[in-house]
């Protein structure tokens, strides 16, 4: 039992229990949509004063703000209690692909090319978090909605929109891995 | 306390992307470069069921735990917010390798660099809601 919780669970397990994670949102009376944060963590810092879009009833989304402390403490207890941290078992291609870019194969569960404290103070690593970040939050609210929203939830419900908004994450993906990787890294 | 499931579900979103490794860098190159099916698994497995469980719920007018209709509420029909904004999104999260849930998983897993992403996710947000009116939707 406790080996099968401390290996990385599998594709089925995982998605098994996500779509449970919705489930239970919508019996709780609420959805599975976690960038709305984003957009509630600008009204409670006090923007809807000056911007029309933070001006909402804000204290209504509160439970989902409880929701993303919780997934903070569960990456803890993940990393604690659950957790081998032996590397991510990616693919060969993929091990051999990022070699071009200067990534090591993997020796835990993130590139310490990006994420090191080394790296982020550097101008260059700290622009590519800070760029990543930037525009993650930005082209959630654009597009109505993130992975959870659109990809797990809307499609769920079989919506067009977030289909189409799908479509447009990997036309984003696909060009920045394939085309701007090159430029940058 | 009326808050307190919403923390364990929470709890167990972090565990799950965390074991999944779905919150990973690696696994998000993988998955942008056909290189695995564990991404799409995943998403895969979760909007089978969701199409399954949703599609029951609309069918028996199951209601939720406070006795409410469920509802479902459809979003508005544009092509060019969805492209567009969707691509800007998956830029960044090719970039970061994380969506906005996983940053914040990464930041309880103990990777503090994720903090400055996260910080920055709601520095676009903000950007967003302020030149919002003179974007096309």
């Amino acid at each position: 039992m406790i080996e099968f919780i401390t290996q990385p669970w599998s594709w089925w397990f995982s998605g098994i229990i996500i779509s449970t994670i919705m489930f239970l949102l919508i019996y709780f009376g609420q959805s599975f949509g976690f960038s709305s944060n984003l957009r509630t963590l600008c009204a409670a810092s006090g923007f809807g004063k000056k911007v029309k879009f933070f001006d909402f009833n804000w204290k209504s989304q509160i439970w989902n703000l409880v929701f993303l402390l919780g997934a903070i403490i569960g990456g803890f207890i993940a990393r604690q209690f659950l957790s081998t941290d032996a590397p991510v078992e990616i693919a060969d291609s993929t091990i051999l692909a990022l070699e071009k870019y200067g990534f090591a194969a993997p020796t835990s569960l993130q590139p310490d090319e990006l994420f090191s404290l080394d790296a982020a103070f550097t101008l260059k690593g700290f622009l590519v978090l800070a760029l990543g970040g930037l525009m993650v939050g930005f082209g959630a609210r654009y597009a109505g909605g993130c992975t959870s929203g659109h990809a797990i939830s809307g499609l769920s419900d079989l919506q067009l929109p977030s289909l189409i908004a799908v479509i447009g994450f990997f036309i984003g993906g696909l060009a920045m891995t394939h085309f701007i990787f090159p430029l940058i890294f | 306390m009326k808050f307190f499931k919403f923390l364990l579900v929470g709890v167990l979103f972090g565990i799950v992307m965390s074991k999944s490794e779905a919150i990973s860098w690696y696994r998000i190159q993988e998955m942008f470069r056909f290189q695995s099916f564990h991404m799409y698994g995943i998403i895969g497995t979760a909007v089978t069921l969701g199409v399954i469980g949703v599609f029951l719920i609309k069918k028996f007018n199951i209601r939720d735990f406070n006795g409410n209709p469920i509802v479902f509420h459809p979003k508005d029909m544009s092509v060019f917010r969805y492209i567009l904004g969707g691509a800007i999104f998956g830029l960044g999260w090719a970039l970061s390798g994380a969506c906005p849930g996983p940053m914040v998983v990464n930041i309880g897993y103990g990777y503090l660099t994720m903090i400055i992403v996260f910080l920055f996710a709601n520095l676009g947000t903000l950007l967003y809601g302020i030149i919002k009116n003179k974007l096309p939707h």
